[in-house]
């Protein structure tokens, strides 16, 4: 694809409205090197550094810990432990206190911080962090999933379910019926930007907190918390991460907490910045899950029945762990209307971090299990599992087959239109044909093809989260201030939300100024999460732009004499009847007529309720969709594989910027690719995670993505609400988009015992796994 | 010999640098971050693997004045001395018009969070400089050190493309344009004098082989650095303490490659990326081994003479050079001596080298106009990983098509890098067919008892181990059956 495929092709005379293809507004300063993380702001003087205190134990008491060395350590200014907390020592985002900042007297997952060493330099404060002694009585400790279902299955937090018709019934009627199990693992975020805090005490109790974080609201709550003063002496900002994918959502709270507790205790500056190994050692990842299933159909692969049990290694602590594997609950139907259906969790309690948000939020282990669900029946009746998804889709509303598992309308489908035309785009038949050819005849090496659809539900399941304000300020000169309670990792919000205000006004984007996030200018925010950035600060802004654009109206309309509808605002310019004045001067005047060019803007997305002790409602304003197809091919000596090519067909609505979209599209791809195939997490019999660098934690590199990589928006989508602009959430969806490279592996693996039995390749599907797979065909 | 000095000097952007009180152990990149304020360059891991610190370091090869991409976390500033370091802050012009490299990064949205950013601008940067109209196997593999995780790479594939065509002589480059005064700086700047910085000679940059002997015979204990990508991570990560360090990398005479009828004989401190051309033309296979391993920052500064010293039972060359039957040899004070590379590792964490001794060079015999040889490396990805196993295979029939010679070595499957001899015997002498193959299979569980760790099972290492055997034997039978991403490479 070349640059003119995203040139904006709308015929504007400005720069940058509301679905046009621009840059993001950062890039030149991406590549100059100039954009300032915060580890790249300039240090006052006076400014301290932490560091990591980790435990070595999975499950231990601590009996004693001697700091004695480490206090006599060169540049040391002090040791802090739980007990230096001032208020509180929890900083659990469920309230449901059970995660300490730092061990108290208890060691519940291996690596986890016991104290900090605040010293001069951040090596100084590395290197006496090693130098503490602390005895230990072991404990038992649990790591896998399986394992803590055998031991009882402790819960972190309440499991749901989903319940719709009688599934047990159903599945005994069914005329087949399959059961099976699948492990699906987790996945480091490696955002390219570890966590990072910088705390600059203030007067009286205020604290300012440079936090890596998508909730500087929460993170603002914890400090407070911690430190016992009100939310108002507590500044959180942030203007860009370095990546977040939701391991900035809650897992930075630790951090900046311990930062500004040392920098109010000692009255200086304090940034903590972890080592990226001690940052993936600390901080909670995608959840792994065991899915157990039972699967009721008839011969023609209509699924009539499904029970399924998704359980989830959660590590110690809830975090987040209840709404994630709530939300991998709403997405085992993916696209596919289940007759009769049981869904239960399982958020297991383990010996591990935290497990936390991640891209999707339980909803690709969701969707990944409700995937392999249909492979199995495919398999099970020698069809092609494209044949088994399309008998399954949900149909149109009214047709019967319209409800989800939690009771909601599908009211927007538009998957089987999505998946024809990328059916016929990527060729798939004559594809499949020739590869099932190719199978027969080749010795080693053995292909496979997979198309699979997503479906996801877009807004927080949490109704509150599902509000978010902005304040625009209009200066004199028409220069326009734009803040929100969005946070920028990367993802183009910042970029988006700044298009809706230049098209409001109609002015370039050069005249929208995009601020840091901080607690000051607009309170009480959301995480920027569950890919809703720009469906809540997009409308956000906008309801602030249209305040003062309304203001403006009614001034121009005093003025001129003249009435509003006689007002328009274009091209940088106002035209006032037969009149013509540029923006600013038109903002000048109103100025000195004391209009109010500054307005503080909200907006809470309507219609959604949901219940979850009885498990019906509507937790999604709407879905957005996709399909992809894909092709690999594997070397059946040795496991190893390649991603052949990959076609994408992409629902975001009406796109606010293709450029940014089409970006999170391809990105979403090959780092959803990397979690099912690459990326795994290993744990030693003594519960040390051994994948903790990217020296052995493998993420895609360039040469891992797809050889041939076609991604497609479906153009002709709107959003049926009345989102911003019409257009849909990006973030999250396209993350689920390669399960079908995971699917096409599969059916690789299927060739060698000629596609009679679903080969259950777990992800992920490493050339290890790849390669004992087909040990097992052939086995038979 | 000249007399020692106690400074380093190199060239940072366009300043000339000269440091006397520099720490042993002080990474360019907390250089770059800390003392200069240079934070276009950013640390992602601070282990070599993510280039996210990318830079280029310009040296002078013979007259020729080379720049390659470098890791700044795990390179030493100790080891600068007589450079050119460029950061990213350089690319731009001074009124703030961006490179080209740049630009089109921009144009095609190569950067979304922005963190990795300047590391692929440097990466690609270096390629630009390298390489005319590269296609997108060398993009990939000029890539292959540098970790995104929001784009999905294919921006920077396309920005990558499109930059190929604004060649650097057509357009302004900090770069070249100060050619003429880096040249003749770095010529001023290597003297040939020992740099012996800190009390106690922490920090020390012999000027000669004989000076590095010296150094070695007083200070047996010192800790040799070349490239830095093994020693780096012990600092960086482990936060071990290892000075006096005794930097090799600017030795020419370490840096040799001579090649004769017999075969290759390499200095000890050739970089991956420097002997890659020869090694690559006479054994093909070393050389698709070679692009598998790290990076390009990882292959311009990590040495084989490293390789080898570092005793790693998962090293990727030593299987290879063990199938080769390549010789080691090692100096000191008081000479030479030369051993059987196969020889030189002991056991797990010990090789026979005597304190004072290092390495000086490797010499690896031509292979025989008949001679079948093949290394395949398997990993759990592709590029830039450690090998869960590598096996290296040299093989000779005779006239009957009876196998006459058979080397195997493998790594990844025992404590060393290690001779499959059980395997060998069961093979040699015999009909070179399946069934031989299937002998040689059987015997390897002999040879070998893996382990299981975070890389592999040891019921896959064996498997794959055997597997491979019969990769090699379709191989030679011209059925090569190994994946390749791009035609004609692996
Ligand atoms: C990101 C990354 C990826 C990597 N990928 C691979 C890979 O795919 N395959 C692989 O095999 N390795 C890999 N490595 C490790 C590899 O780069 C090193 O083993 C390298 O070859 C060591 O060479 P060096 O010059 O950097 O050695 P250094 O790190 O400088 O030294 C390594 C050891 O050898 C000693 N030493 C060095 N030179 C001499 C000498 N002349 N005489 C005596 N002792 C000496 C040192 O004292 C030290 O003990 C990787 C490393 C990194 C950081
Ligand atoms: S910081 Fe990752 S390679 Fe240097
Ligand atoms: S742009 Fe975020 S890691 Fe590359």
């Amino acid at each position: 694809m070349d640059a003119t495929a995203f040139e904006d092709k709308t015929v504007t005379p400005l720069s940058g409205p509301m679905h046009a293809a621009r840059r993001h507004d950062s890039a030149h300063k991406h590549v100059a090197g100039s954009a300032d993380y915060i580890d790249d702001m300039p240090e006052p003087a006076g400014t301290l550094h932490a560091a990591l205190g980790m435990t070595d134990r999975a499950h231990a008491e601590i009996l004693s810990m001697d700091f004695s060395d480490v206090e006599k350590a060169p540049g040391v200014v002090c040791v802090l432990t739980a007990r230096d907390m001032p208020h509180s020592n929890d900083i659990s985002p469920s309230h449901l206190d059970d995660e300490p900042v730092l061990a108290d007297g208890l060691v519940q997952f291996h690596g986890q911080p016991a104290f900090v060493v605040i010293a001069e330099t951040r090596d100084q404060a590395r290197r006496a962090a090693r130098l503490a002694k602390i005895d230990y009585r072991d404990l038992p400790h649990i790591i896998d999933p399986a394992d803590a279902i055998e031991k009882g299955g402790t819960l972190v937090t309440k499991p749901l379910t989903l319940k719709r018709g009688e599934a047990e019934t159903a599945l005994d009627h069914a005329p087949r019926q399959l059961r099976g199990r699948m492990r699906i693992g987790g996945q480091e975020h490696f955002y390219l930007e570890g966590h990072i805090a910088f705390a600059i005490p203030g007067e009286d109790d205020d604290v300012t907190v440079w936090s890596s974080t998508q909730h500087p609201s929460e993170v603002q709550h914890m400090v407070s918390h911690v430190l016992d003063v009100p939310s108002h002496a507590v500044t959180v900002q942030v203007r860009r991460m370095g990546g977040g994918f939701g391991g900035k959502e809650t897992q930075g709270n630790q951090f900046a907490v311990l930062a500004a507790v040392a920098a109010k205790k000692l009255n200086r500056p304090v940034k903590f910045r972890p080592d990226r190994d001690e940052d993936m050692c600390a901080t909670g990842k995608r959840h792994d899950f065991l899915v157990d299933y039972q699967v009721g159909f008839d011969d023609e692969g209509h699924i009539l029945a499904v029970k399924a049990n998704y359980a989830a290694r959660c590590g110690f602590s809830s975090d987040l762990s209840g709404p994630v594997t709530d939300r991998a609950l709403f997405h085992a139907d993916n696209a596919y209307f289940y007759p009769h259906v049981l869904l239960t969790s399982q958020p297991l309690k383990t010996n591990t971090v935290s497990n936390t948000a991640y891209r999707g939020f339980g909803g690709p282990q969701g969707m990944v299990g409700g995937e392999r669900m249909i492979e199995e029946v495919a398999y099970a009746l020698g069809l092609d599992p494209l044949q088994v998804r399309k008998r399954n889709f949900y149909g149109e509303p009214g047709s019967g087959r319209d409800l989800t598992p939690y009771h909601q309308e599908v009211e927007d489908n538009i998957i089987a239109r999505l998946v024809d035309e990328l059916e016929r785009d990527a060729d798939y038949q004559a594809r499949r044909a020739a590869i099932l050819d190719f199978n027969a005849k080749s010795r080693v090496i053995k292909k496979g093809i997979a198309l699979t659809p997503v479906k996801f539900g877009i807004s927080f399941t949490m109704t509150a989260f599902n509000q978010a304000g902005a304040l625009v300020h209009v200066y004199q000169d028409g220069s326009i201030h734009l803040n929100h309670g969005g946070t920028e990792m990367g993802q183009g919000l910042y970029t988006k939300v700044a298009q809706v205000i230049a098209d409001c006004f109609q002015v370039d984007l050069e005249r929208v100024k995009i601020t840091a996030t901080t607690t000051g200018k607009v309170p009480n925010t959301s995480a920027t999460a569950a890919s809703s950035g720009s469906d809540l600060n997009g409308m956000a802004a906008f309801d602030a732009a249209r305040q003062i654009k309304e203001r403006l109206i009614a001034f121009a309309a005093e003025r001129w004499q003249t009435t509003p509808d006689a007002i328009r605002f274009v091209a940088n310019h106002v035209e006032i009847g037969e009149e013509r004045v540029s923006f600013p001067d038109l903002v000048k005047q109103a100025y000195f007529a004391r209009v109010h060019l500054s307005a503080a803007g909200f907006y809470k997305t309507p219609k959604i309720h949901w219940n979850r002790e009885t498990g019906r409602g509507m937790p999604f304003y709407y879905f957005a969709y996709g399909a992809s197809c894909s092709e690999v091919s594997i070397d059946t000596l040795t496991g190893e594989y390649l991603v052949e090519r990959v076609d994408v067909l992409h629902d975001v609505g009406r796109s606010l910027n293709p450029a940014i979209d089409i970006g999170q599209v391809e990105g979403a791809f090959v780092q959803g690719m990397g979690w099912l195939t690459t990326e795994e997490l290993w744990w030693d019999d003594k519960g040390r995670l051994r994948t903790h660098a990217p020296s052995t934690y493998k993420i895609p590199l360039a040469s891992d993505r797809p050889k041939i990589f076609n991604v497609k928006l479906a153009d002709w989508s709107e959003n049926r609400q009345p989102t911003i602009g019409r257009s849909k959430a990006v973030g999250e969806p396209p993350f689920m988009l390669p399960i079908s490279v995971l699917e096409a592996l599969s059916m690789a693996v299927a060739s060698v015992a000629d596609y009679r039995e679903c080969p259950r390749l777990d992800a992920p599907a490493t050339p290890e796994r790849v390669l004992m797979a087909v040990e097992r065909l052939k086995r038979g | 010999m000249t007399s020692d000095t106690g400074t380093i000097r190199f060239i940072l952007n366009d300043r000339s640098v000269a440091l006397d009180d520099v720490g042993a152990t002080t990474t360019l990149l907390d250089h770059l971050r800390l003392a200069r304020r240079l934070t276009g360059t950013k640390e992602g891991c601070a282990e070599g693997d993510c280039g996210a610190c990318t830079v280029l370091v310009g040296r002078l090869a013979g007259d020729e004045l080379v720049y390659e991409g470098v890791n700044a976390c795990i390179r030493f500033v100790g080891s600068l001395h007589a450079t050119h370091v460029v950061t990213v802050e350089h690319l731009a012009a001074k009124d703030g018009a961006l490179h080209p490299v740049q630009q089109a990064m921009v144009d095609y949205h190569g950067s979304q969070c922005g963190f990795c950013t300047p590391g692929f601008v440097m990466s690609l940067y270096g390629l630009w400089l390298s390489k005319d109209r590269p296609g997108r196997a060398d993009i990939e593999k000029a890539l292959q050190g540098n970790l995104c995780r929001c784009t999905g790479y294919e921006p920077i594939v396309r920005a990558a493309e499109a930059v190929a065509e604004a060649r650097p002589d057509a357009v302004f480059d900090p770069i070249l344009a100060m050619r003429a005064r880096v040249k003749t700086e770095l010529k001023a700047m290597k003297t040939g004098a020992t740099i012996a910085v800190g009390e106690g000679r922490r920090l020390v940059v012999p000027g000669t082989v004989e000076a590095l002997a010296e150094v070695l015979d007083s200070h047996p204990q010192a800790t040799i650095v070349a490239g830095s990508t093994d020693v780096g991570l012990w600092v960086t990560k482990q936060m071990r303490e290892i000075a006096p360090v005794v930097f090799i990398n600017g030795l020419d005479a370490l840096q040799t490659i001579e090649e004769t009828p017999e075969g290759v004989t390499l200095g000890a401190g050739v970089s991956y990326s420097a002997a890659y051309p020869l090694l690559s033309r006479l054994y093909p296979a070393f050389g698709r081994l070679i692009d598998r391993i790290g990076g390009d920052q990882v292959r311009n500064m990590g040495t084989i003479g490293g390789n080898v010293a570092n005793g790693s039972p998962i090293g990727d060359t030593p299987p290879a050079l063990i199938a080769l039957g390549a010789t080691l040899t090692l100096r000191s004070k008081k000479g030479s001596r030369s051993l059987p590379l196969q020889n030189f590792f002991i056991q797990y964490g010990r090789q026979d080298r005597q304190p004072g001794e290092f390495v000086e060079s490797l010499f690896i015999p031509a292979l025989a106009p008949d001679a079948h040889f093949s290394v395949y490396k398997i990993s759990k990805r592709r590029d830039e990983d450690i090998s869960a196993l590598c096996g290296a295979f040299h093989l000779r029939l005779d006239a009957d098509g009876k196998v006459k010679t058979l080397s195997i070595a493998f790594g990844g499957m025992a404590g060393t890098p290690k001779r499959a001899s059980q395997t060998e015997a069961a093979m040699i002498g015999r009909l070179w067919t399946e069934e031989t193959v299937a002998l040689g299979q059987a015997a390897l569980a002999k040879d070998f008892q893996p382990l299981t760790d975070w890389r592999a099972s040891a019921a896959y290492r064996n498997l794959a181990a055997a597997n491979l055997l019969t990769r090699f034997y379709l191989e030679t039978r011209g059925e090569g059956c190994e994946l390749t991403r791009f035609e004609g490479a692996a």
